[in-house]
C-alpha cells in the first residue's frame, strides 16, 4: 500500500532577490516518522518547508526525492506523493466541505475524469479521519477556525500522500484543538505510517509529538535528533535566546520547557 | 457516528444534490437562449413566423423575409450568442484567477486597449467594418504582448498584474480622450455607438474570426476547468496538488484574453457582462462553485435579452451595452446592500 | 518617535527605518522642490511663441509693458499657478481616498467624483442648454457633491458602517451606473457630444487668475484639513479597532477625510475638467521614497502631484506645437510609464 521514500535535502541554499533565508542545510526526513522543525521567527522553517514542497526554487542545493530531484518531476507525480497544509490556504467563497476534500484528488485524476469509486472512498475516509463528516455539506465560511482547518487538512489527506508536510498547523487555534490536530497526525501516523513533516512554533508540542527535531536558526540547521536527545537548556538558548529550565513532561514523558524570564527565574 | 458506508452514502448524495441543480441551471438557462434566439429572429419590425423562419434557413427564398432574417437577423443573434458566451466565460475566469469579484477583463487595459483601436480607425482613419474590426484587435493584441513581456520580467504577482494593467488602462482611456477631442463631428456618433457596445452591423466576417477563437479558447478553458479550481486554492495550494500553475494559469488568462479582444472588437464592448456573470452563476449553481460553462450560458442569455429590451422595448432603439450597463448597475448596488447585510466587509 | 531597534519583534526592520529616515524625506523634498522650480521656468517660457528672457522681466516686473511677448507670459503665469494648484489638490485627494478605502491603487475619482461631474454636465448640455464656462463649473461641482454623498450613504448601509471595501464598491457600482446614464441621454442626441468631448478632457488652458482666486481657497483649506487629519488617518491606517483603542473617532476622521478628498478634486475637475491619474500616481511614488506617514506624504503628495501636471501640461504644449495637447491626455502618457516601471520594480 504504501512506499518508503527518501526525501533528501543537499546543501540548500534559499532566499528571495537578494536577501539569502537558508544557509546551506542538508537533512533526511526520517521515513514514517514524525518530524517537526522548530526556530524562532523569521529563522526559515517556513521557507525550508516550502523549498522541500517546490513551491520555492533554491538557489542552488537540491531536494531529492529517491534520489531524484523534486524540481524536474511531474507536478501530478509529486503530487501524488507529497501533500501540504499551507499557512494560509485560500478559501473560495461558499464552497461546501465535501468540494474543497474532493479537490484534493486531483493528482490522481485523469486528464477529463470524474470523480471516481477510489475518490469518493478517499474523500469520505480523510473526512473520516479529521472527523468532520457532518459537516459534510455545510460551507466553508459557517465553520469556526478549528473546524475550518481539519477540513484543509482532510483536503491534504485525500491526496492520500505517503509524505505530508503541515505549515504551522496550530497557530491560531485553541488548545484543545491544537491537541485535538496533533493527536490526529499522530493516529495518522501510526495507522498508515504517513511520514509527516511539520513546523510548530510550540516548542513543547514540538517535543511531545515529534520523533525527529529539527532546529533552525537564522537559516541555519543547529541540531537534529530525538526531542529526548537534543532539547537541552542549551538549544533553547541557542534557538530563543531565553533561559529555561527542561523537565520531564509529567503525562506524555518528552522533554518539557519551563522559561525563565525577569520576572519568574531561578530562586 | 455513522459507519463507513453511511458516510459515503452521505457524502455522494449531498454531491449528487449539487450536481442536480447546477444540471438544472444549466437547462434552464440553454432554455432561455433558445428562447431568446427564436424572438430574436421572429420580432421585429415586421414579425415572421416561425415557421417563415425556418424555410427562410432552410434555404427557401421567400420574399422580403430572406433579407431581414439572412443579413439583419441572423448576424445579429449569433453575434449575440457568441459574444455572450466568450465575455461571461472569459469574465467569470478572470474573477477565479484574480480572487477578486470586482476583477474583469477590462483591469488589464485589454478593453480599454480594444476601444481605443477601434475609435482610432473610426475617428482618425475614417474607416468601418473590418478595418476597425482589425485595430481593435491589433490594439488588443500589442497591449496583451507588453503586459504579458512586463509581467515576465520579474515573478509573477497579482498584484503586479494589476498595476501594470492599470497603467495600460490609463494610457488607452487617455488615448480614446483625445481621439474623441480631435475626431471629426460625423463620426462621433458611430464612435460612441462602438463603445456603447452593439449588436447592430456586425459583420460576419468578424463573427467567424470569433468562432475561430472560441472553437480554439474555449475547450482550452474548459480542459482546464478542473485546474482552475484548484488554482483557486492559493499559489501553494495548487503547486503541492499537483498543478503546473504556470503553464496552467497562462493558458487560461491567454484564452481569456483573446476571447474578450475578439469579442469586443466584434461589437465593442458590452457592458457588465463579463463582470457580473461569474458572480450570478456562483450564486445560481449555490455553494460557491465557480462554474465558467454558466456564467458563458449567463452571458448568452443576458447579451440576448438586453438586446431585444432595447430594440423593443423604448421609442428609440438603444444599443445592447446600454441596456446591460442600466441593468447592471442596480444589480451590483444590490450586490452591495446584501454583502452588507451578510456583514462580508 | 519609534524605537529604531525592532529586530526583537521580528519585524522587517528596515522598513521602520524608512519611515524613521528623515534623511530621505529631506532628500526627497529636495528634488521636487527643484523640479518644481524647474517645471515652473519651462512652463512660462515654453510653448507655441518663444520668449526672450527680457520679455519675462517685463512681464514680471514692469506691468505698464504690453507687447505681445509680454502679454504671452502674463497669461502662462496664472495657467502655471493654476496647474500646480489643480495638481497639488489631486494629488492630496489621491492621499486622502487612498487613506479612506485603504486601497493603494484608489484614484481621487474612486467615490464618483468624475462620473459625477460628467453626468451633470452632460445632463446641462442636454437639456439645459449651457454654454458658459460658470454654468459648467456650477453643475460639475454639484454633480461631484451629490455622487460622492449618494456613494458615502450607500457605502455606510449595514453593518459596520462605511468600511474601505464598501466604499470601493459603491463607488464602482455608481460610477458604472452614471456612466450608463451619460450614454442614454447622449446616444439619440449626438449634438451632445460635440460639446461634451472638449469638457471631458480636463485642461489647464483657461486658467486665468479669476480661476486661480476661485480654486485657491479650496485648494489651501482642503490641503490644511488633510495634513490636519494625517495623524489620526495614519492611526487608521492599521486598521478600524486599532485606531479606535488609540482614540481616534474613526466615523468622524473617515467622512472628514472623504469630504476633503472629494472638494480637493470636485473643485479642480469643476475647473479644469476631469483629469486622471494623478491623484493615484503622486502617492503611489511618494510612497515608493517616504513611506506611508501621512504627515509626510500630504505635503509631498502635493508637490508632485504639482510638478506632474504642469509638467505635463508643457509637454502637451510642446508635442503638438503649435497648438497643444491637453493636459488631461497628457497626463497618463507620463505617467502610466512612471507606474508600469515602479509596478516592476517594486517587491510585490
Amino acid at each position: 500500500m504504501r512506499s518508503e521514500h527518501i526525501l533528501k535535502v543537499d546543501n540548500l541554499v534559499v532566499g528571495y532577490e537578494e536577501k539569502t533565508v537558508i544557509h546551506d542545510v542538508s537533512l533526511e526526513i526520517p521515513d514514517g516518522k514524525i518530524s517537526v522543525i522548530i526556530g524562532a521567527n523569521a529563522c526559515g522553517k517556513s521557507t525550508l518547508l516550502k523549498a522541500m514542497t517546490r513551491i520555492i526554487t533554491p538557489k542552488s542545493g537540491v531536494v531529492t526525492l529517491d534520489g531524484e530531484p523534486i524540481r524536474p518531476m511531474n507536478p501530478k507525480q509529486l503530487a501524488r506523493i507529497c501533500g501540504l497544509l499551507p499557512q494560509d490556504p485560500v478559501v473560495p467563497e461558499g464552497v461546501t466541505v465535501s468540494d474543497l476534500v474532493a479537490r484534493g484528488r486531483y493528482p490522481h485524476q485523469k486528464f477529463l475524469q470524474g470523480q471516481t469509486k477510489q475518490d469518493l472512498e478517499a474523500v469520505t475516509e480523510a473526512m473520516e479521519i479529521m472527523d468532520i463528516i457532518e459537516l459534510a455539506n455545510r460551507s466553508m465560511n459557517e465553520l469556526s477556525g478549528g473546524q475550518r482547518q481539519r477540513a484543509w487538512i482532510a483536503t491534504a489527506l485525500a491526496q492520500q500522500t505517503d509524505i505530508l508536510f503541515l505549515d504551522e498547523p496550530t497557530t491560531f487555534l485553541d488548545i484543545n484543538y491544537q491537541i485535538e490536530i496533533l493527536d490526529l497526525m499522530a493516529d495518522l501516523n501510526q495507522r498508515k505510517q504517513t511520514t509527516i513533516v511539520m513546523v510548530l512554533h510550540d516548542i513543547n508540542l514540538a517535543a511531545r509529538y515529534a520523533d525527529q527535531l529539527f532546529a533552525m536558526k537564522n537559516g541555519k540547521l543547529i541540531a537534529q535528533g530525538a526531542p529526548n536527545d537534543i532539547v537541552t537548556e542549551k538549544l533553547i538558548m541557542d534557538v530563543f535566546g531565553m533561559k529555561s529550565r527542561i523537565i520531564s513532561d509529567t503525562v506524555s514523558k518528552s522533554p518539557y520547557v519551563i522559561p525563565i524570564g525577569r520576572h519568574f527565574c531561578d530562586l | 457516528m455513522m459507519n463507513h458506508l453511511e458516510n459515503l452514502a452521505f457524502i455522494e448524495e449531498g454531491q449528487k444534490k449539487r450536481k442536480i441543480r447546477y444540471r438544472i441551471v444549466e437547462a434552464v438557462l440553454l432554455l432561455l437562449a433558445i428562447i431568446l434566439c427564436g424572438l430574436m429572429m421572429t420580432v421585429g419590425n415586421t414579425y415572421y413566423s416561425p415557421r417563415t423562419v425556418i424555410q427562410v434557413l432552410a434555404g427557401k427564398d421567400v420574399q422580403g423575409a430572406a433579407f431581414t432574417i439572412l443579413t439583419l437577423r441572423l448576424p445579429r443573434m449569433i453575434a449575440g450568442i457568441t459574444t455572450g458566451f466568450s465575455f461571461g466565460l472569459a469574465g467569470s475566469v478572470f474573477q477565479t484567477m484574480l480572487r477578486n469579484p470586482l476583477a474583469n477583463p477590462n483591469i488589464i487595459g485589454i478593453t480599454s486597449a480594444s476601444s481605443a483601436g477601434a475609435v482610432f480607425c473610426i475617428l482618425i482613419l475614417h474607416a468601418g467594418g473590418s478595418i476597425v474590426f482589425g485595430g481593435s484587435i491589433l490594439a488588443a493584441t500589442v497591449t496583451a504582448i507588453m503586459i504579458y513581456l512586463l509581467s515576465k520580467l520579474k515573478k509573477y504577482s497579482t498584484g503586479r498584474l494589476i498595476l501594470v494593467g492599470i497603467g495600460f488602462q490609463a494610457l488607452m482611456n487617455s488615448a480614446v480622450s483625445y481621439f474623441l477631442l480631435i475626431g471629426s463631428e460625423k463620426d462621433l456618433a458611430g464612435a460612441l455607438r462602438w463603445m456603447s457596445g452593439s449588436l447592430n452591423g456586425v459583420q460576419m466576417t468578424s463573427i467567424y474570426l470569433l468562432l475561430v477563437a472560441m472553437l480554439i479558447c474555449v475547450p482550452l478553458i474548459l480542459f482546464y476547468a478542473k485546474s482552475l479550481k484548484i488554482l483557486e486554492l492559493g499559489e501553494e495550494s495548487a503547486t503541492t496538488m499537483g498543478v503546473n500553475t504556470n503553464k496552467a494559469r497562462g493558458i487560461l488568462l491567454v484564452s481569456s484574453v483573446v476571447l474578450v479582444a475578439v469579442a469586443t472588437a466584434t461589437t465593442g464592448p458590452i457592458a457588465f457582462v463579463s463582470f457580473l456573470s461569474g458572480p450570478i452563476a456562483k450564486r445560481i449553481t449555490g455553494h460557491g462553485n465557480s462554474s465558467p460553462v454558466i456564467a458563458g450560458l449567463f452571458g448568452v442569455v443576458l447579451v440576448l435579452a438586453a438586446d431585444m429590451i432595447g430594440q423593443q422595448a423604448f421609442a428609440i432603439r438603444f444599443p445592447v451595452g446600454v441596456i446591460t450597463g442600466l441593468l447592471g448597475a442596480p444589480y451590483l448596488i444590490y450586490l452591495l446592500i446584501r454583502m452588507n447585510r451578510h456583514g462580508e466587509f | 518617535m519609534k524605537t529604531q531597534n525592532n529586530k526583537k519583534n521580528g519585524r522587517n526592520s528596515f522598513r521602520e527605518q524608512k519611515l524613521f529616515l528623515p534623511k530621505h524625506f529631506l532628500i526627497t523634498l529636495l528634488v521636487i522642490m527643484v523640479l518644481l522650480i524647474v517645471t515652473v521656468v519651462l512652463s512660462i517660457s515654453l510653448g507655441s511663441r518663444q520668449v526672450t528672457v527680457n520679455e519675462i522681466i517685463d512681464a514680471l516686473f514692469h506691468p505698464q509693458i504690453s507687447e505681445y511677448g509680454v502679454n504671452v507670459i502674463r497669461k502662462r503665469i496664472p495657467r502655471t499657478f493654476f496647474g500646480l494648484l489643480c495638481g497639488a489638490g489631486l494629488g492630496v485627494s489621491g492621499v486622502l481616498m487612498q487613506a479612506v478605502t485603504r486601497n493603494p491603487i484608489a484614484d481621487p475619482s474612486i467615490l464618483g467624483v468624475n462620473t459625477g461631474a460628467s453626468v451633470f454636465v452632460v445632463c446641462g448640455i442636454a437639456f439645459l442648454n449651457i454654454t458658459t464656462p460658470s454654468e459648467y463649473i456650477i453643475l460639475a461641482l454639484l454633480g461631484s457633491t451629490l455622487t460622492s454623498v449618494l456613494v458615502y450613504g450607500i457605502g455606510s448601509m449595514g453593518k459596520g458602517g462605511a468600511t474601505p471595501m464598501k466604499l470601493v464598491l459603491a463607488g464602482a457600482a455608481t460610477s458604472a451606473a452614471l456612466s450608463c446614464i451619460i450614454s442614454t441621454v447622449m446616444i439619440p442626441r449626438s449634438y451632445v457630444m460635440d460639446d461634451y468631448r472638449f469638457w471631458q478632457v480636463g485642461s489647464i488652458g483657461a486658467g486665468t487668475w479669476s480661476y486661480v482666486s476661485l480654486l485657491a481657497p479650496f485648494m489651501l483649506i482642503g490641503i490644511a484639513m488633510a495634513i490636519g487629519l494625517a495623524p489620526a488617518l495614519n492611526a487608521m491606517a492599521l486598521g478600524d479597532e486599532s485606531a479606535t483603542s488609540l482614540g481616534v473617532r474613526t466615523g468622524i476622521v473617515r467622512i472628514c477625510a472623504a469630504l476633503t478628498g472629494v472638494i480637493l478634486c470636485g473643485s479642480a475637475t469643476a475647473l479644469a475638467g476631469p483629469i486622471g491619474f494623478i491623484g493615484l500616481l503622486a502617492p503611489h511614488l511618494i510612497r515608493l521614497f517616504v513611506g506611508g506617514d501621512l504627515r509626510y506624504t500630504i505635503p509631498l503628495s502635493a508637490l508632485t502631484g504639482a510638478v506632474i501636471l504642469t509638467f505635463s501640461d508643457v509637454i502637451g504644449r510642446l508635442l503638438s506645437y503649435p497648438g497643444e495637447l491637453e493636459v488631461g491626455v497628457v497626463t497618463a502618457f507620463v505617467g502610466a510609464p512612471i507606474l508600469i516601471y515602479t509596478a516592476m520594480r517594486a517587491k510585490l
